[in-house]
Parts: C-alpha cells; structure tokens; sequence
C-alpha cells in the first residue's frame, strides 16, 4: 500500500513547497487586514485564523507517524516542516494578540497570562514549542542522541494544551472544537496503544510468511 | 370513532415536486424582489418600515448595515458569527404571535399587525456585545412598558420573563446532534428595567423590518446591557413574582450574571471588559478599540434603577 513515490531529487523542493503553502495562509489574511478588506472585527479574525492554523499543523504534525504505521505512507521527510509551522503559527498568534490587538499595552498582557486560565495555557504551550524549535536541526539530533526524543515528546502535552486553550477560549464548546480536540486524542492515544499493535502486526506477518516468531526453532 | 375522514386524494392532484420547489422560489424570488404587495406583516424578509425619530442618537458614526445584518450571534442558526445570515432562509417570521401572560390583568396575544400598530420609533443605541465588540445601530421599535401598559400587570408582578420561539425544522441551530444551549432561548428584566423608556421591542433596523438573523419579527433591545440580553424572534412575555431564568447565567453562572449591565470595571473572567472593538471598517490599524463606558453611555438615565446595589456581585 502507498502513493506513487516521489522521485527523490524532489524532496528537498517539495519541502520548501511546503512552507510556501503552509505560511501562504496568515500572509494572505493578512495583506487582506492591512488593506481593511477583512469585515467585522479584522484583527480577532486575524489572530483565531492564526490560532486554527497553528492547531492543524500540530495535528498535521502528529500524524505522521500513525500515517506511515497505518497506510504505509512515509511522509517523514514533512515532519520537521510542519512542527516549525506550527511553532511559527502559535508565534504569529501571541504577536498578533499582543500587537494588534492589545497594542503592546504590556500590563494588560501580563495580566491575561497570569489572570485568565485559558491564556496561561495557550502560553505553556508557546513556551514548550520553543526548545523544540530550537533543536529541530539535525546538529542537535546528533548532539542530543535519545535526549532529543525524550524531549520531542513534549509534542503531546503541547498539543493538548493547544486544543484544550480552543476549547476554553469561546462561550460554547461547538463542533468544531470537538473536532480539534477529538483528532488531538485520538492522536494521541494512538500512541498508547501503537505498541501493542505493532506487536501483533509483527506477530501475524510472521504466520503469514511462514516463519515462526523470533526464538528457538524446533529441530 | 373518528367524524371527519378527510376525501382521499387522487394521485392525478398530487404536486409534482419539481412544481413545488419552483413555487417555494418563486416565493423566495418574490419576498427579495420586494414583489409582495401585502401588509409589511405578511411579507418574508425585509421590507419598508416608516416610523418617527425617536430623540435617540449618540451621534456616533453608525455601524454600516452590512455588518449589522452579517455578524450575529443568534445560535439558534449556528454558533458562528456568520451563521444566522447563512442559516436562516427558512426562517418564517410571518404569521407571528407574541403571547403575554403570567401575573396580568389582562392577558392577551399580539399578532404581526398588533405589534406593527404600535407608536414606531427610530432609535439609534450602542450595542456593546459581552464578547468586546460594540455597533451603533438605528433600529425601529417602540417602548416595550407600551405593551406592557396593555396588559395591566398585577401589583405582585416583579419580574418580566422573555422566551424565543423553537423551530428546530427552520432553525438549524435548534437539530441535530449538537446543541449548543437548551432551548427555549430565554431572557429576563426586573419590572423597573423593563418599564424603562430606553427598553423597546425592536420590529426593525435600518429603516426596514427585521431580517431574520437579527431576530425578525420582534426582539428586544435593551441598550445598557450586553448583546445576549436583547432576546430575539419572542413568542412569549411572562410576568412574574421571582428572578426569571437566563439562558446564559444557567450555562456559565460565573461568567453571565442575570442584570449583565455594561462595566468596564467588572470583567469577564475570561478577557477584560474595559475596552471595546466597535465594528465596521478599519482594518489592522484604525483605531478602532476605545474605552467602555459605564452602563454603555447610558448612566444618567439608569443609574437610579440600581442605587445601593453592589454592582461588582450583581453583575
């Protein structure tokens, strides 16, 4: 199973491509808020499209790794990509409400940090992405060896700590916050239960072919 | 033993259904076109609606009508901003009838043409939504202790109760699986606040009856509070002896106090009250954000309604 393969001398291209697409999203909402074409309340319009764009590429970013247990699609190479995008969508979010909107009225932003659970949450988040951004380089993956995983995993806290900050921000948790925080736990409890499943899959491949598993072979 | 049997119907007098969904549009057709010549109470959509100036006008620069008409919160079509003016087609606010009952001495229904034959004023208000933003809007309306005159409350009346009509099958908001708010959408005022003369029903805005996504065909308009307590497309008007319920302050008690009178100095728990987004135009770098002022601007006519209340727990 698998989509037709992409001729390697494409890849590093189709990465770039992928920034350009990514980050085409908050530059173009935001040619459209400079110019006074966005309606209603342009720079909360601006920020919460920031904030979903950062939510999807954390998704994006998780799931990867199911993609390639589940469809054998080896999407690997996207990865780092889509983290740095979630990393600077989240970065753009808190500038824009800093800003645009608060106006760089510090007090004020102190005081939704510190005051307002929902916004202390989104800041964690903020906060943890950093050393994950910062080590996103293949010097660090080298320097750091198993450390680097460890603290990679912080992706998960990360991105439960983002879908629970959506939730918490509007006056009713609707459908499409469900949705968020539904596919944030179903990506996430993947994990817990990935083991076993490759186990087993392994398990059944060895029948399948014959082989028995791994031990000794009766003489 | 059933009476009446109605006489079957021959399969020759049967609709097609491409006829009917022609005539449904050409009904549609004819409400936008402003085709129906009936009463303005009889008419889909939104038509012409004369009424008098009514003394009322902060002389602010008026939120355009686009974005009156486009940016509601009116979950009973959806949660989304967008959605009552997407959603709400199928809405029929006509034929209409408002049902005032509870602790008077006359009670009474007020249909379309009942409601229309009230004094119609234009009135332009704030509106200061709980969420931070904030429109100027004119609407058309008349005092809502007009009404209320009519039904001759009881001296053990206090209160006044507001219930928004359930149509799940107009409504898109109101089905399906996810339910944002139990519903009836209901409201409530103390008797004072609904007596004052700021407090009307709306049946208009901008000059025309209400579209649907502002609440048509009558809601209320209550300017020193926020947005949510401006309950829309009412079906019924109860007086009563105790604090009616509030949609809201049953959701979230915490957030959502039943007066929800504008303050800056009592802010939400979760984003500050002390400043407003007014609506309209702008974008990034207007200056659009501006200070929220006590009882949205309209303390030196309310104030007195709350003397020696302790304004921070009753919010």
């Amino acid at each position: 199973m698998g989509l037709p393969a992409l001729p390697r001398r494409y890849h590093p291209a189709s990465i770039w491509l992928l920034y350009a697409v990514g980050l085409f999203p908050a530059a173009w909402t935001f040619y459209l808020g400079a110019t006074g074409q966005l309606t209603g309340n342009p720079v909360k319009v601006f920020e919460h499209l920031l904030g979903e764009w950062a939510l999807r590429f954390l998704i994006l970013t998780l799931m990867i790794s199911p993609l390639r247990d589940l469809a054998g699609i080896n999407w690997l190479r996207y990865r780092r990509a889509l983290g740095l995008l979630a990393f600077w969508y989240v970065v753009l979010h808190f500038s824009a409400n800093m800003i645009l909107d608060k106006r760089l009225a510090f007090d004020v932003i102190v005081e939704d940090i510190t005051k307002r659970w929902f916004i202390t949450i989104g800041m964690a988040a903020l906060v943890m992405l950093i050393p994950l951004a910062l080590t996103s380089n293949a010097w660090s993956i080298r320097r750091l060896g198993s450390r680097w995983t460890l603290l990679h995993r912080l992706i998960y806290p990360i991105a439960a700590l983002g879908a629970l900050h959506f939730c918490l921000s509007v006056k009713v948790i609707g459908p499409e916050q469900l949705v968020y925080a539904g596919l944030v736990i179903l990506l996430i409890g993947w994990r817990l239960v990935r083991p076993r499943y490759m186990a087993w899959r392994r398990s059944r491949r060895s029948v399948n072919t014959g082989l028995a598993p791994a031990g000794p072979r009766p003489k | 033993m059933r009476l009446y049997r109605p006489a079957p119907i021959p399969g020759s007098e049967i609709t097609p259904e491409s006829a009917w969904i022609m005539r449904r549009d050409l009904l549609r057709l004819g409400a936008a076109g402003g085709l129906a010549l009936a009463a303005p109470s009889l008419a889909f959509g939104a038509t012409e609606l004369a009424a008098k100036p009514g003394g009322y006008d902060p002389k602010e620069p008026l939120t355009p009508e686009a974005d009156v008409t486009s940016i509601n919160n009116f979950y009973e079509f959806g949660t989304g901003k967008a959605d009552p003016a997407e959603k709400s087609a199928d809405f029929k606010p006509a034929p209409w009838s408002v049902k005032v009952d509870g602790l008077v001495g006359k009670p009474a229904e007020f249909d379309l043409d009942q409601l229309m034959a009230f004094e119609l004023e234009e009135r332009v208000y704030r509106m200061r939504c709980v969420e931070a933003w904030s429109m100027v809007i004119p609407w058309i309306g008349f005092p809502l202790s007009a009404l209320l005159d009519r039904v001759e409350p009881l001296g053990s009346a206090k209160y006044v109760a507001f219930e928004t009509v359930v149509r799940p099958e107009e409504m898109p908001g109101q089905r399906g699986v996810f339910q944002p708010l139990p519903w009836p959408y209901v409201e409530g005022l103390r008797l004072d606040e609904a007596r004052h003369p700021l407090t009307i029903l709306s049946l208009g805005v901008y000059g025309k009856t209400l579209p649907n996504q502002n609440g048509a065909p009558v809601r209320l308009v209550v300017p020193w509070k926020y947005g949510f307590k401006g309950i829309k497309s009412i079906v019924r008007i109860t007086l009563t002896e105790d604090e009616p319920a509030s949609t809201w302050n049953k959701m979230a008690p915490n957030e959502y106090g039943f007066y929800a009178n504008v303050n800056p100095e009592v802010d939400h728990p979760r984003w500050s009250q002390a400043t407003e987004n007014r609506i309209g135009g702008g974008g990034f770098f207007g200056s659009n954000d501006r200070p929220t002022l006590m009882f949205n601007g309209y303390g030196d006519e309310v104030a007195s309604l709350y003397a020696g209340m302790d304004l921070k727990a009753n919010f």
